[in-house]
């Protein structure tokens, strides 16, 4: 099936009341077999744009599309919502120390979003849970399962995260910076877990805003750059011959790993617009090294094949 | 078992720390001399005298104390300076039913009150309902008990009697729950409610912020995102996050009214209960009294705390199990 669109984000617009607008313009596609990495910086719109998939956005006028699967997400009612959450997609997020409740036993917290999806009874869902804890490679799953989240270490409770988050099977996996909060041991582990996670069983959307984790476990990247999707394509051609100059000088913000080592690490003048002052045209254009007068005019995505971006340069 | 025998020592500490307390302070009281009391008016100094001696206060204080002390817990039979033979031992726990029943009938009103208003102050955050529910705590907080206890009593005793609404109220007083369990919770219902405005009032708004608290967290987030629809995300998870500041401040106010700080409503109902006794023993300046109840305070005090501190650790296991020595 590998090849068709899961998600479909279009044009998405998010307007706060008091924060103004935050999402303008988000455009991606998630495709079934697909680990999908969002980058942006802080701020950027990249766990909005998670969010939004699920209907969790902070209150405000969402506009644009939100396709899943040949469904219209915007046309959702609050009902529909509550049985796509944790059933055909699911989230996990960056602390999970804090993601759990922290007063409940992990087993039945992953029980109740089995029996809030499914017919099962108590043991069944928990016989599930302890095989679901063992698939993500938790040590004595029985026991982690009557444990609070407090007395895991950090690694575990991430991992129990992400085995609630699949115990409905889910199509797509929206995974919130889940390994910013982690050691670089337990990052690596956890990314090796959700790539084979996006081999075999659900699409995820990975959102970070590390390069290094989108190189390593992703099979296609969106950039985001305040709150607008500025390129997307496969991994190695975007990090290879990136687009769009933010890429580019985002990559280049890299430390090389071999070579002689530079004076200084190249920078991005300025900072990211505000969303106050968020430009008409493109985003980029005060920043940018290569602006001309066509960048008054926010450029569509351009491109050929499957890389694309927002930028007038790109033919 | 070590917490526990900590938990009996501190226990111990407290009770006798009050009880040196309030026996120093009634003898530096001045014009508390039970001995001229108890003589009665117009007593010669050579009767006044005699009686010193024979109920030895011509003793030293510490020798009285610890007297007064084997009285009333070793031989329990400590009598009244005012009502002579009358055994304030046997009075206290005469009256402890009388209060344990006031305050468990207020507490369920409270809390199911404070419950209720609670939640939907919460749920309609910001709207009128939760406006007018904020100003009707206000006057609940702020309407004196014994003010309120009259005039539900002017309403439903005499003005309104005859009506269908109150025709069922008994007259004021108690009827044991051993004598009619129905007569019993008649007599004590407009009792409790008066006693638990108040507190519906402070409840609901303590645990309204802490249900919109509970909202934000993470965890709740989590919930929202597994596909939780709104009345679990309510009640299984915020109220779950949020109960236990309201929980810590529950076990003291009702370990406070237990202990006779239901005084008000039970002296406007006619309620024979640990608050009427305390009245009566500061009103004649009958130490035994005073000490009796004052003694039984503190003790439900010492346990209701010690209750609610097991509780608290059964409802959020991040508090340590072996913080108290094991």
């Amino acid at each position: 099936m590998a090849g068709d669109a899961l998600l479909t984000v279009g044009e998405l617009r998010l307007r706060h009341r008091q924060a103004g607008v935050l999402l303008d313009g988000v455009s991606l596609t998630v495709k079934r077999g697909q680990i999908l990495g969002v980058v942006g910086e802080s701020g950027s719109g990249k766990s909005l744009t998670g969010l939004s998939v699920l209907g969790l956005q902070p209150e405000g006028s969402l506009s644009g599309t939100l396709a899943f699967d040949g469904e219209d997400l915007t046309r959702f009612t609050p009902r529909d919502w509550r049985r796509f959450r944790g059933h055909r997609a699911a989230m996990i997020f960056q602390d999970p120390m804090t993601a759990f409740l922290p007063v409940r036993r992990i087993g039945p917290q992953i029980v109740e979003q089995i029996r809030l999806h499914t017919k099962l009874s108590r043991q069944a869902a928990s016989e599930r849970v302890v095989s679901l804890l063992a698939r993500m490679g938790v040590p004595s799953p029985e026991q982690t399962a009557q444990r609070f989240p407090h007395e895991l270490s950090g690694g575990l409770r991430q991992r129990a995260m992400i085995a609630m988050a699949l115990s409905c099977d889910p199509e797509l996996l929206i995974a919130d910076e889940p390994t910013t909060a982690l050691d670089v041991t337990v990052q690596a582990q956890i990314l090796t877990l959700l790539k084979e996670i996006g081999a075999r069983e659900a699409s995820v959307m990975l959102i970070t805003h590390d390069m290094g984790v989108v190189a390593q476990s992703c099979t296609d990247v969106a950039v985001l750059y305040a709150g607008v999707v500025i390129e997307t394509g496969p991994v190695a051609s975007v990090l290879q011959t990136p687009l769009h100059p933010y890429t580019q000088a985002l990559l280049t913000a890299i430390p090389p790993m071999d070579g002689p080592r530079p004076e200084r690490l190249p920078v991005i003048e300025g900072v990211p617009p505000s969303p106050e002052t968020r430009p008409s045209g493109c985003v980029f254009a005060p920043r940018c090294p290569q602006i001309s007068p066509e960048c008054a005019v926010r450029p569509a995505m351009r491109g050929e094949g499957a890389h694309r971006a927002a930028c007038v340069l790109v033919a | 078992m070590k917490g526990l025998a900590s938990r009996l020592g501190q226990m111990m500490l407290v009770l006798f720390g009050i009880s040196v307390l309030v026996f120093a302070v009634f003898f530096a009281t001045p014009g508390s001399d039970p001995s001229a009391r108890i003589a009665g008016r117009g007593a010669s100094p050579e009767v006044i005298e005699r009686v010193r001696h024979a109920y030895g206060f011509d003793r030293p204080l510490p020798m009285r104390y610890l007297t007064m002390m084997d009285h009333l817990f070793i031989s329990r039979n400590l009598t009244s300076y005012v009502n002579h033979g009358q055994n304030v031992v046997s009075e206290v726990f005469a009256a402890a039913p009388v209060t344990l029943s006031l305050v468990l009938w207020a507490a369920l009103f409270w809390v199911a009150g404070a419950l209720v208003f609670g939640m939907i102050g919460a749920a309609f955050q910001g709207g009128w309902i939760d406006r007018l529910l904020s100003f009707l705590a206000l006057i609940g907080l702020s309407i004196p008990v014994f003010w309120l206890g009259e005039m539900v009593n002017l309403v439903s005793q005499s003005r309104f009697h005859e009506s269908w609404l109150f025709s069922w109220v008994p007259p004021l007083g108690y009827v044991p729950f051993a004598t009619s369990p129905l007569g019993w919770a008649k007599g004590l219902i407009l009792p409790a409610l008066t006693l638990a405005v108040a507190f519906i009032g402070l409840y609901s708004r303590v645990l309204r912020t802490d249900l919109l608290t509970a909202m934000q967290d993470d965890a709740l987030r989590t919930a929202r995102a597994k596909g939780v629809g709104p009345w679990r995300l309510w009640f299984c998870h915020a109220l779950r996050l949020s109960g236990l500041s309201a929980l810590s401040l529950f076990g003291l106010d009702f370990a406070q009214l237990l202990g006779g700080g239901a005084l008000l409503t039970e002296v406007v109902f006619a309620l024979p209960g640990v608050g009427h006794l305390t009245y009566q023993g500061l009103s004649t300046l009958d130490l035994p009294l005073i000490m009796a109840t004052v003694l039984y305070a503190a003790f439900f005090v010492v346990i209701a705390n010690a209750m609610i501190d097991g509780l608290y650790r059964l409802l959020d296991p991040r508090i340590g199990k072996g913080s108290h020595g094991g």
